[in-house]
């Protein structure tokens, strides 16, 4: 009697999940608009930088709203994960917010992957302080006392990075060492032989958690990606950075152009050559997502690429068929 | 010694029965005050957060919310179609693979094992230290697992499933325990001298009457896995995902990873769709945890 009763309350029970799983299943013919002509199906395997991946998303949405066949995954386990995970074959793209290193170079080619690098966007790092702060622009030199390795502990009153800058202690804020972000500022920027910043600073991967830190901080700094400021851009006051050129503004023109220096940087993907040669859905995929480059940069709130790298991008996609 | 423990012990010798004391002094009031404050601020910090994340999300209560996939291009109407239905799927598998080994090795250790053997002790003692082991450590072992099952791709819902099970594998095992234990000896007792074996002892009497316990323990571990990013990270679920899966061996992501992604997006849009997703996310949560509780409160049973 008593199995009976438990049987009659169970069989309900899994009844009423099947039926709202087959519901959730059941409108998915309503995605597929019908209409697409091309009849590629299969699926790609998309990781790496959090930062590229607003793109390679927005990529995957707009190639599955043409071919819902084609079944991109992307994932977001960092530059360096990313690489790993490429390297060993596990993945067909790999997201990067810098070019790939001499290690990651070596995993590849210990495992026989041939890749291609092709530019994306450009995206570029602002330096931004608390609007009260009177300091409108720092030197490669400045950023490098301000943020490098050696300064650690020493530098930590804005006279002390300049003498005309205010008497007031420096609040730093930043990305944590696992993001590309660091990785950028430590090794391109600050190019110490350590390959880190200094480490005495609020770290966080979450960048609307530097945001409030520095805008709620007297004294704050930090850096992040631009689009962030441009978010914020009232809660904040952004750098104009002297890379011995004079002072230059962060913006979408100066950093396309090329003038936004040492702050502006490329954004890329891996692309493995045998799988795009072999796998007709990663050949979809690349190919769509280089065909739509400026729509997507757009959508991932990046800067696109000028015509001359958008061109140099387009050879290099045509070279990955080539070999 | 301070006043008010001094008083709170005298006052609990002296009303022990009722719980109720006609103590008025100062220091007994003060006590309660202390009490009363624990009790409202634990529950108003609980309140004031859900409160905060269901105004916050309160705008996206839409269908487009359940139905649609993550969208980049209109970040206003973005869905969490594939993390529902990847959570839904690693929930089933999680309870499939753990559910009867748990309950299994409950009954193990407590019907069949000879207790003072040192490997039955080492066992326990094994089991009550995974229970406090971090949700992340059991990421990597569920990779482990996979490397030697020989997957290359572990973001998949076998990969996720298996470390969400292997993660509440020990609370099965110990709240089976629990409730096999709460069974009284006579029923075995009497089993047994009716010249049933053990084993049927075991399957027709203890387990039935276990039932409640071990279905609220079973829920109750699912509601904490169905909330975990950081092992599925670790096995590599991807965050943008837009079909449905399909097997054990389709790619999937889950809803807590796609709020743990999103809420790190600066777009408003985002964040908004991040927190009406928690609430997506505390609803199922909720709806598992009043499951458990209608069937222990159906199939509850007293000798």
């Amino acid at each position: 009697m008593k199995r009976t009763s438990f049987r009659r309350g169970i069989v309900p029970g899994v009844a009423v999940l099947a039926l709202a799983l087959s519901a959730c299943g059941g409108s998915d013919a309503g995605s597929d608009e019908g209409g697409s002509s091309s009849d590629v199906s299969g699926s790609v395997a998309v990781d790496g930088s959090s930062t590229v991946f607003p793109m390679s998303d927005a990529a995957s949405e707009l190639l599955s709203e043409e071919n819902p066949d084609v079944k991109v995954t992307v994932g977001e386990s960092g530059t360096g994960g990313g690489f790993e995970k490429f390297c060993a074959g596990e993945t067909d793209i790999s997201d990067a917010s810098r070019p790939i290193e001499e290690d990651e170079i070596a995993l590849c080619e210990e495992n026989g992957i041939e890749y291609t690098e092709l530019q994306v966007a450009t995206d570029a790092l602002t330096m931004v302080v608390h609007p009260d702060l009177e300091v409108d622009c720092l030197t490669t030199e400045q950023i490098v006392t301000l943020w490098g390795p050696d300064s650690e502990g020493k530098v930590t009153n804005w006279n002390q990075v300049d003498p005309s800058f205010p008497d007031q202690e420096i609040s730093l804020f930043g990305p944590g060492s696992d993001s590309g972000t660091f990785d950028y500022m430590a090794n391109d920027v600050i190019g110490a032989e350590s390959e880190t910043t200094r480490t005495d600073y609020e770290a966080s991967e979450d960048d609307n958690v530097l945001v409030q830190g520095v805008a709620g901080t007297e004294g704050g700094t930090g850096y992040f990606g631009y689009t962030y400021f441009e978010e914020n851009a009232d809660s904040l006051k952004a750098l104009s950075i002297d890379d011995g050129n004079g002072c230059v503004e962060p913006s979408a023109e100066t950093a396309q152009a090329g003038e936004y220096t040492p702050l502006a940087r490329p954004l890329f993907i891996y692309v493995n050559n045998a799988k795009y040669n072999d796998n007709e859905a990663t050949k979809a995929y690349v190919d769509f997502y280089i065909e739509n480059l400026a729509e997507i940069a757009e959508i991932g709130q990046f800067i696109p690429l000028s015509d001359e790298l958008y061109s140099e991008t387009q050879s290099g996609l045509e070279g990955i068929s080539a070999s | 010694m301070s006043v008010a423990a001094t008083t709170a012990r005298e006052v609990t010798t002296s009303s022990v029965a009722t719980g109720k004391s006609r103590d008025r002094s100062v220091g007994s009031l003060a006590f309660l005050g202390a009490l009363w404050f624990s009790l409202f601020f634990g529950v108003m910090v609980l309140v004031v957060l859900i409160l905060d994340t269901a105004i916050t999300g309160a705008p996206r209560f839409d269908g487009a919310l359940i139905t649609d996939y993550s969208s980049r291009v209109r970040p206003e109407s973005t869905g969490f179609r594939a993390g529902i239905l990847g959570s839904l799927w690693l929930m089933l598998f999680t309870a499939l693979f753990a559910v009867p080994l748990g309950i299994a090795a409950a009954l193990y250790l407590e019907e069949f094992s000879d207790g003072n053997r040192w490997w039955n002790r080492f066992i326990e003692l094994n089991l009550q230290n995974l229970a406090a082991v971090p949700a992340i450590v059991y990421g990597l072992l569920a990779v482990a697992v996979m490397a030697f099952m020989g997957f290359q791709r572990t973001g998949i819902v076998l990969g996720g499933a298996i470390a969400l099970a292997l993660l509440i594998l020990p609370v099965i095992i110990i709240t089976t325990r629990e409730a096999v234990r709460a069974v009284p000896q006579e029923i075995r007792q009497g089993s047994l001298a009716l010249g049933a074996t053990v084993w049927q002892t075991t399957w027709r009497q203890t387990l039935p009457s276990a039932v409640p316990g071990i279905a609220t323990g079973t829920i109750l571990g699912l509601s904490r896995a169905i909330g975990e990013a950081a092992p599925l990270i670790i096995v590599g679920l991807a965050t943008g995902v837009r079909f449905d899966p399909e097997g054990l061996l389709s790619e999937i992501t889950a809803l807590p990873m796609q709020i743990f992604s999103l809420t790190s997006q600066s777009q408003e849009d985002f964040q908004t769709a991040a927190s009406a997703a928690i609430v997506v996310l505390l609803v199922m949560i909720l709806g598992l945890n009043a499951l458990a509780i209608f069937i222990r409160n159906k199939f509850q049973r007293s000798w």
